[in-house]
């Protein structure tokens, strides 16, 4: 899933001052796991917003509407005939949401109210973990299922490095060592001599690709050459 | 053109090789180097000058390095993967044979958390095994991407370190081979303190056959005062061991500086009984002026003299 935080009030303040309408826009039940955006945490921060206004003796009208998905412009349109009078709108959605409302409706201010943390697991309710870079070009066929470019701070494709004690990664207490993990993984499958060959540096296009990368299923991964 | 570096003359005619570290200041001041190479002059075989330690900004290794070189001292230039990508290690790798500089040593680095700038972006293109071929490549006249370098090329004599002491222990030689294999020449270890678990890695090397393929400097750092030893020990500076042992004998000494120095100098002893342990190497961590009494007690001294 991709992992998002509601954003400090104060920031989410000092976007919309000024403003005296505005639209706060969730998502909601995103196939992609985001589980803060939706329509209760569209309450919550229009309540708390409209307070502050209120201990501030200014006055707000606040918009609230959830969307199916604001990363598929066919939800996004909806809400065309709502933003007649709004002048600003502060999402409540991964960095794609926020980023294609702004695309789409460039003529108004639009403010994320979530910082995108990264994509991981929930391993248990509150508890997230990441767990991919998105890089680009998975190798954990070739490392027992553990990423060692999320996992190891140092992106390590030859790893271990000399900083890992009992298991464990130099960088931050209980932060597993992932080459440690890797390494007793293929032991025990006895493909350990996998790990003698050198392995090539990365080729980072496959992150990085020119600018953006974009998918066009038809022409394949447009962003390398 | 691929003249050979002192300290890879003595390591090639068999002796025993002494190298010393010393941090760049942080500040632009050459006359601090100076003043710490001043010290090791004539009693080490080079001396190497680090890149950014514990990912702290300090004077670059190159521009350390060139210093050096001014002094009559040879170095050994550090290379860390932390903070350039390709195209600005052989960048300046090109610019290191340029002026001169031969050796050099190629690490991963430490992670930037640890340093004075926790937020910069860290860069980690390579690692230290894919910089030791690079490194390789750009000495045999071509680039990393495999493209010829037209005109003088660079000729460096390369070295890497290997943590002993790291875990999982079975497969250190295993990852040291695969230094050997993509260039390295000579490897410096981490600080031996811990005696017993040194000796089980040389005994793993020797066992996997690397031995006879590379030499080991083995790390050596005298420990000035009881505090320094329970700094490390209390795992202030990662990946190394200290014995409880040690502590005691250091608790338990009139002259923490004299027992210091014994203390290396047996750890010297001890080291150069093991086979494939081919030289020292010194990381006096500021006490650089003890260098020469400990080179001398361990009867290290003179120094061999190669043209």
């Amino acid at each position: 899933m991709i992992v998002i935080k509601r954003k400090p009030l104060e920031e989410i303040l000092n976007y919309i001052e000024g403003h005296n309408k505005i639209l706060v826009l969730g998502c909601q039940e995103c196939p992609y796991g985001c589980v803060t955006g939706g329509e209760e945490a569209v309450k919550k921060l229009a309540e708390e917003i409209k307070n502050k206004m209120i201990d501030l003796g200014k006055s707000i009208e606040i918009l609230e509407k959830t969307l199916i998905r604001l990363c598929e412009l066919r939800y996004v349109k909806s809400i065309n005939d709502l933003i007649k009078d709004v002048k600003a709108i502060v999402t409540l959605s991964c960095g794609v949401g926020v980023n294609l409302i702004a695309d789409i409706y460039f003529e108004i201010e639009v403010y994320p109210g979530m910082n995108t943390l990264f994509l991981g697991a929930e391993l248990r309710e509150g508890i997230f973990i990441e767990k991919c870079r998105a890089c680009g070009d998975c190798i954990v066929g070739y490392t027992a299922g553990l990423c060692p470019i999320t996992r190891c701070p140092k992106n390590m494709l030859n790893g271990p490095c000399g900083g890992c004690k009992n298991g464990v990664c130099e960088v931050r207490k209980g932060l597993p060592c992932v080459w440690y993990q890797i390494i007793k993984r293929l032991k025990k499958r006895g493909k350990l001599e996998k790990l003698m060959e050198i392995w090539e540096a990365k080729d980072w296009r496959s992150l990085y690709g020119k600018g953006i990368r974009e998918l066009r299923e038809e022409l394949g991964v447009e962003n390398k050459n | 053109m691929k003249i050979k570096t002192n300290l890879q003359k003595v390591l090639e005619s068999g002796q025993f090789a002494v190298t010393a570290e010393i941090d760049p200041p942080k500040n632009a001041d050459p006359e601090l180097i100076k003043e710490k190479a001043k010290w090791l002059k004539g009693y080490v075989d080079a001396v190497n000058i680090t890149d950014s330690p514990r990912a702290t900004v300090k004077m670059s290794s190159l521009a350390g390095a060139v210093i050096l070189q001014k002094e009559n001292i040879e170095p050994v230039m550090h290379i860390t993967c932390r903070d350039r990508n390709r195209i600005a290690i052989q960048s300046d790798l090109l610019g290191a044979s340029a002026l001169g500089v031969k050796n050099i040593l190629c690490l991963t680095g430490d992670y930037v958390t640890f340093g004075d700038h926790p937020q910069a972006k860290p860069v980690f293109d390579l690692d230290s095994i894919q910089l030791i071929s690079l490194v390789k490549n750009l000495s045999e006249g071509r680039y990393f991407n495999k493209k010829e370098v037209k005109g003088k090329h660079p000729y460096f004599f390369i070295g890497a370190v290997e943590n002993p002491f790291a875990d999982p222990l079975e497969f250190r030689p295993i990852r040291l081979a695969k230094k050997i294999k993509a260039g390295a020449r000579f490897i410096q270890t981490q600080i031996v303190y811990n005696l017993e678990r040194f000796e089980k890695f040389i005994k793993l090397c020797e066992d996997f056959g690397i031995l006879e393929k590379v030499y080991i400097l083995a790390g050596i750092a005298p420990p000035k005062s009881l505090k320094m030893l329970k700094y490390i020990k209390e795992s202030k500076i990662p990946g190394i061991e200290v014995p409880d042992e040690l502590i005691r004998r250091m608790e338990s000494a009139k002259d923490e500086k004299e027992e210091g120095i014994n203390i290396a100098v047996e750890i010297i002893e001890r080291v150069k009984e093991n086979p494939g342990v081919r030289g020292i190497h010194l990381m006096p961590i500021g006490w650089e002026f003890i260098v020469p009494e400990i080179v001398k007690r361990a009867k290290l001294y003179p120094r061999p003299k190669i043209c």
